[in-house]
Formats: C-alpha cells, structure tokens, sequence
C-alpha cells in the first residue's frame, strides 16, 4: 500500500493534510492542558495523555466516515477528538461535571459518545478488541457498511482478549480495523522484553489476517493505510490489522517520572514530532506557510482554554445522578 | 393469561428451545452465539433445530474461545442486535469475566444512559451428575453482587420459556442460569408473558416461609408435601436481581420464621444477603432466627456418594424447618 496522501489512485476523497494537522495540533493542545490540569489538581482520578501519538488518532479518524465505530483505550483523549468528539462536553466530563459527555460518570479512561460511534475508552487493557468485533458484526449483520476500529497498545497483545478478538473477526469475516498504536512501552516495561517475536504485525498472519506496519508519526501515512483498510473492510474483505510505530511522551500516567526510559531513546522521538513532521512537508510543498500552521496551534489552544474555563464554571453533578442510569425500563408486559 | 393456551406436557429443556425460537422469529435484532449451538445443537441439545431453522446469520457457532465470543456479543449488544448468548457451564465464566463484569454491567451507566446493552448470558449449573469441582458450581450470588446485571434461574418449566422471552425483550444485561438437573422435567408453557423480579408463591403455608430458587424448588416442595412435616410456604425467587423483597416479607410476617435454601455455597452466598434484609425489616416480628441450608464450603467432590453428602436433601430442609418450629 501506497504511504503518501493522494496519489494512490483511490477515489477516497483525501482531507487535506493540513485538516490532519489541525486535528493533531486540536489533541496536542487537549492533552498538554490536561496534563497540567491533573498536575494541578483540578482533574480528579487517573489521567493517560497520548502526547507523541498525535498522528495516529488524526490518521485514522480523518480516514473514517462519521457513523464507524471507534472503540480505545485508557489512552483515548485523541481517538475519541478526531472521531469528532465535542471538546466541550470532554472536558467538562474530565472536570467530572453534571454536564460532562457521561455525566460525570466515565471520566478520562471512559470517555464515550456513542452517539458519534465512540463507544468509549476502557480501563482494562485489550478490552476494546472484542467489542470492536461485536460492532464489526453488528454493522455487518444490519448491512450497514460500518467499520469498527479497535485501538489497543502493544501492550495489549499478550491479552487473551486479542487474540480471541482477531480470530473472530478473520473467522467471521468481519468489517474490523484493528489499529495496534505501538508506543514502545507497556506501563512501565520495555515491551520488546515481553514477546520473542519483533512485531504485533506478524502476530495477525497466525490468524490469517493482512497486516501492514506504518510510522505513527507520519499523520499522512496512517491515513492512508486506514482508508485503504477501511475501503476493504467495506468491500467484505474481512479484518486488518495495523500497526502505527510511535511513541509515548508522557508516563503510563501523569504523574509518572519515567526512571525506566533512557534519555537518548525519549529525545530522538521527540525529535520526530507528528506535528513537526507534518508541518515541515506542508511548508516544503508550498501547502502552507509558517503563519498559517501557528494561527491553526493558536485556535486549538483557544477552543481548548474554552472548554476548561466552561467546565470550571459548571456546577458539580446533583448527587441523584450517582443512581441513575444503573438499569433501562424494561417494559411492562400486558 | 388463559387456560386453553396451555398444550401438553413440555420438557424445561423444550421451553427453552421454544423461548429462543420465539425471540428469534419476533425481532430480527436476536441472535444467539455460543459453542456448538448451531448445526450441532448444543451439547444438552438445547438449541437443537433452531440452526436449520434460522440459519448461521442468526444461530452463530463461535470457537472455544469465551472471552471473545462474549466480548464480541457484549459489543453487539451496544451497536443494535440483541444477542443471547451461551456459556456452556457456569464453571466456565471464570475465563470471560471481564466483558459481563467490567464491560455490559456498566456501559450503560459510565455513558450516563447513552448506551443500551440488551444482552442474556446463559449458562448452566446443577450439582449431582458426578460433574466434578469444575462442572458443577452455582455461582448466581458472584453477579448478584455486580450493579447492572440482572440474574434470573427459572426452576419451573412456564418459567424456562416466560422468563427466557422476558430476559431477551430487556434491555439490560441478563444472566440468566438454567440447571441441568431440570432439563428433563416435564410441565406445562402457558406463555404467559412475565416481568422480572417477581416471585411467585409455589405452595401455601402457615409455619415456615421457605425461599428457594432453581433446582432446589423440587427438594423444597417435596419437604413441603412430607408427611407429619411443619406446614411451609415455599417461595420460587426466580431472580435474585431484582430481588422481590416484598414478597419475601409478606410471607415472613405472616409465618414469622424463614428459611432460605439454596444449592450454592451457603458461605457469603445469596441466602445471607437475604436474610440479612429480612433481619433489618423484621426484626421484632421474626419467632426464630433466620436460617440457611446450603452447600457447605468446599468444591464439589467428583463422587457421587461425596456429592450427595453436600446438597441440601427435601429430609434435611424439612428437619430444618420443623426445628424452627420448635425452637418458637
């Protein structure tokens, strides 16, 4: 498969990279304030940023339709923005607000709006797999040409739950993009020291799934791939799986120190930025200047500054709303 | 509900297959996935024929492989299609918690309401087929336990196929346990559509209010019928979640003495919790305190002469309850 935007020859209709770009520079400044937010203590409970894999999530959102399914991980500020989350409603639910997305009742690592397909982070690892089939057959069930996409963590990958999830999907033929962000580090541990084989890719062809590694820093690159995979899916062509090679900036959580990362490793990804990468192919290719790339960082910052000074102005929740919501009426037979 | 809807005498195992088959054809929504339930029928053949009737769009066979299976069905239940869902022994669920646990109990309350999950979880149990320690166990008050699951053991035939329909049409994570030892049972369906959460008084009494669920209905009753024995109301639960604590009450306050029994494990088990309640409402009514019959705290032995060593017997219920009586 192609790596570069736009020139493979699909009749997908290609953003523009620079509506990628926007979308990264949108979960850069979330993720940045939110780090500061918990740091200060004005966000409760645990908070996992995906500083550095900014690529990913607006790769593989920008090449989704609005109504697939996208199911994530605790790490899931950026998945859920590019799939067209309110950043409002975000960030009142991490502020823990009556009127966050969830009520105040998900938080950071449950995060959903299944009204826009995002079915929501999960706190247990490798969750998202098997509920991601479960959408995958849905869609394919009711013939409703929806994807359903699964970030998991590399981490992820020595879970049961993926390897179950994956069989099924091959088995079933199902439309399910299974979007591995391989971010180096499961927790705190060196996740080449957890499995004798180099990558999660050829983990799939034991199932019978294509697979294809790309640079989960290049935003182009992962779109690419993910609306070439989509497009297959679509087509009845069963599962693939992806893996986007990135790293992560920040601890497992805030709050981490990261004693077990070596400095020389941690600067030489810093150094390949999505944005920066992006951002200097845009200026080369004459597809935007310098001003423009710092006015698209200026407006995220500002809807993202926004949104935190409406949710430090909301109310906390009513206390009634801890009991609602635990069941749905059953309706009463005749 | 009418008495000419009643047919002939139908096995609990039939009213099943019948309940399944009704919810299939009435929404196109349902769809039952589990091991070996297609072509091959189900091990204890509870599915039988309903492959060849509706096919593997909606009888889907999945592979020994729980946590995904039922990760997947919990994942189509959010996005639209109500799946029933099959864990062949209860024993088994211990490999796939996560997605009944952590997953369909609470999506519903994390997204504040914006996700539905209706889902039924059956599975199976019923000690006394030399079974062994992993075949065998009643694990009911595990998900009692869990907010956002409800947890339904019918123990009568009318109650396999009613409580069956009434668990698919909710729209709400349903564990739903069926006992082996009554799949051969014979009674009549009336198809009587139920709600969930209500218990029914299987048999009249004065003395003592028995409250029972699943297989140990029959040992109860058969106590209730013993010759010379003290007069009991016997009180099918039927779920456990909800938990119908009116009807529990009502009896007790009039027989002023309660005896729960069940084939599960008595320690930390659905009786206490029950008793617990009915000591917090009744205190000052009750004649004796409240008591519990049921397995002792060990696994369940291979042999069969061990394992009937440990299950509540109709002579031990009715010796239980005559020595209420006696003590006041």
């Amino acid at each position: 498969m192609s790596t570069k935007p736009k020139q493979d020859g699909s009749s997908n209709q290609s953003p523009p990279e620079i509506d990628l770009f926007a979308t990264m520079a949108l979960i850069r400044a979330f993720e940045t304030r939110v780090a500061e937010l918990y740091r200060d203590g004005e966000i409760p409970g645990f908070v996992h940023t995906s500083l550095g894999q900014e690529a990913v999530a607006a790769g593989v959102g920008g090449a989704l339709r609005e109504d697939d399914y996208v199911a994530t991980t605790h790490r899931g500020h950026g998945h859920c923005l590019a799939h067209g989350m309110e950043v409002d409603g975000m960030m009142a639910e991490l502020f823990a607000r009556g009127e966050g997305i969830c009520h105040g009742k998900g938080g950071s690592m449950h995060i959903a709006d299944p009204r826009r397909g995002v079915l929501g982070a999960n706190a247990i690892v490798g969750a998202s797999l098997p509920l991601a089939v479960g959408a995958a057959l849905s869609s394919k069930h009711l013939g409703q040409g929806r994807v359903a996409v699964a970030f998991f963590g590399e981490g992820a990958v020595n879970q049961g739950a993926f390897h179950e999830a994956v069989n099924l999907a091959a088995i079933w033929n199902l439309p399910a993009l299974l979007v591995c962000e391989n971010n180096v580090y499961a927790e705190f541990t060196d996740s080449r020291t957890m499995a004798r084989v180099p990558s999660v890719a050829e983990r799939a062809a034991g199932y019978g799934v294509e697979a294809e590694i790309v640079d989960g820093n290049d935003v182009a690159a992962v779109y690419t791939l993910t609306a070439e995979a989509a497009a297959r899916c679509r087509e009845g062509r069963g599962p693939f799986l992806i893996e986007a090679e990135t790293y992560r900036w920040h601890g497992h959580y805030e709050g981490d120190s990261q004693p077990y990362k070596p400095d020389a490793e941690a600067a030489s990804w810093r150094e390949r930025d999505p944005l920066e990468v992006s951002g200097a192919r845009l200026l080369a290719g004459g597809d935007a200047d310098g001003e423009t790339l710092e006015r698209i960082r200026d407006e995220a910052a500002a809807r993202v500054e926004a949104a935190i000074e409406r949710a430090r102005s909301l109310p906390a929740p009513d206390p009634s709303e801890a009991y609602a919501d635990v069941f749905g009426e059953a309706e009463v037979p005749a | 509900m009418s008495t000419e809807a009643a047919v002939a005498p139908t096995r609990y195992i039939d009213a099943l297959n019948e309940g399944m088959a009704t919810a299939i054809e009435e929404d196109e929504r349902v769809v039952l996935i589990g091991i070996d339930v297609g072509a091959g029928g189900g091990i204890f053949r509870v599915t039988k024929g309903l492959h060849e009737r509706f096919g593997s769009e909606r009888v889907i066979d999945a592979p020994i492989s729980e946590m995904g299976y039922v990760g997947a069905a919990v994942g189509a239940a959010m996005t639209g299609l109500r799946p029933i869902v099959e864990i062949m022994f209860m024993d088994f669920v211990g490999v796939c918690m996560d997605p009944i646990l952590n997953q369909a109990a609470k999506l519903r309350y994390m997204t504040a309401g914006a996700l539905e999950i209706p889902i039924v979880f059956r599975m199976q149990t019923g000690a006394g087929k030399a079974a062994g320690a992993q075949h065998s166990q009643s694990l009911e008050a595990w998900f009692a336990h869990v907010p956002g699951l409800k947890v339904v053991m019918p123990a009568t035939v009318a109650d396999a196929r009613d409580l069956l329909l009434a668990s698919v049409r909710d729209p709400n994570p349903v564990v739903f346990v069926e006992n082996r030892r009554l799949y051969g049972s014979k009674g009549d369906i009336d198809a009587a559509p139920l709600p969930l959460g209500k218990a029914r008084v299987a048999r009249p009494g004065s003395e003592v209010t028995v409250v029972t669920w699943g297989q140990m209905l029959r040992r109860c009753l058969e106590a209730a019928g013993e010759e010379g024995g003290a007069s009991l109301e016997v009180i099918d639960l039927r779920s456990l979640a909800p938990l119908d604590i009116e009807t529990i009450l009502a009896s007790t306050r009039k027989t002023g003495r309660l005896l729960i029994v069940h084939e599960a494990v008595q320690d930390f088990g659905a009786g206490a919790e029950i008793a617990a309640r009915v000591g917090d409402e009744l205190f000052d009514e009750l004649r004796t305190p409240v008591r519990r019959l049921g397995a002792p705290a060990v696994p369940m032995p291979f042999s069969p002469d061990l394992e009937s060593a440990l299950l509540p017997t109709s002579k031990a219920i009715s010796a239980a309850a005559r020595a209420l009586v006696a003590e006041g």
